[in-house]
């Protein structure tokens, strides 16, 4: 156990990191009936996944890690936009975010 | 002392990320949220990564927070405060995320790359930055494309009819 300590973290270190936030994030997703707090918890899957990107790029010296990283933190932002525009749209008309709330096309 | 600082970071990522799908209070829950981000942008740093920890902050802290909270006010009756309400599967949810969780996990020990990475030193901020406007110049403009597309999509979806 100590020779683990002995050296710096590794890149299984942040990788483990990374799956328990995606999976935290994915619990939340489950579990939450509010379409904002839904909305939340995709936004801590997506870091997750952040977090792994830049620390693959620390561990192979690459930069290329770090670019895609910065393009997933861009295509995030505009889906929390699209999401929340989508979530004021259904309030005005079903007066609720629940995510239960529209059932026009249920059978 | 990179064990101490990784350990820290994780400890707050973590037990804030928790938070976040265990509150009950919406605000409480964005407030989370914004805590588990400022600590993956202290974790960036960590990993050599200065220039992303700083978009981390100004983009997610600053924006997506902002308009999380702007979503919450929107949405909510004014009087009191709003309790989330949970669906009681939290047992198969709680399965389910395990599982996912292991999976990852035996993918992460299966690998032999994993097992024998050392860390690398890592271009600074100028070669990211000649990277994006030499190589990458087309998915980067494609990128500006998009959020202009989505900046117009938020404002036609979410405007009022008559206005």
């Amino acid at each position: 156990m100590t020779e683990i300590f002995a050296t710096p973290p590794g890149l299984t270190a942040y990788l483990l990191l990374g799956a328990m936030l995606f999976s935290i994030g994915l619990y939340g997703v489950l579990t939450r009936k509010n379409t904002l707090a839904i909305l939340v918890a995709i936004e801590l899957m997506a870091n997750a996944v952040n977090i792994n990107l830049v620390a693959f790029s620390r561990f192979s010296g690459s930069i290329q890690g770090q670019s895609f990283a910065l393009f997933s933190i861009a295509l995030t932002v505009a889906e929390v936009v699209i999401g929340l525009a989508i979530v004021v749209l259904m309030y005005r008309s079903h007066k609720s975010i629940e995510a239960d709330a529209p059932t026009a096309l249920r059978g | 002392m990179a064990w101490l600082a990784f350990s820290i970071i994780a400890l707050v990522i973590l037990n804030s990320g928790l938070n976040v799908v265990k509150s009950t209070d919406l605000v409480h829950t964005v407030f989370w949220l914004a805590l588990t981000l400022l600590g993956t942008a202290a974790l960036f740093v960590h990993l050599d990564a200065e220039f992303l920890a700083a978009v981390q902050v100004l983009l997610y802290t600053g924006g997506v927070v902002t308009l999380m909270l702007f979503g919450v006010m929107l949405t909510r009756r004014i009087d009191g405060v709003r309790i989330l309400h949970e669906s009681g599967d939290k047992g198969r949810a709680l399965a389910c995320s395990l599982a996912v969780f292991g999976a990852i996990a035996t993918a992460i020990y299966r690998s032999k790359q994993t097992a024998h990475a050392v860390a690398m030193d890592l271009p600074d901020t100028e070669i990211l930055g000649q990277y994006f406007l030499q190589e990458m110049v087309l998915p980067f403009e494609l990128l500006s494309l998009l959020l202009l597309a989505a900046m117009v999509g938020a404002i036609a979806l979410a405007r009022k009819k008559d206005a």
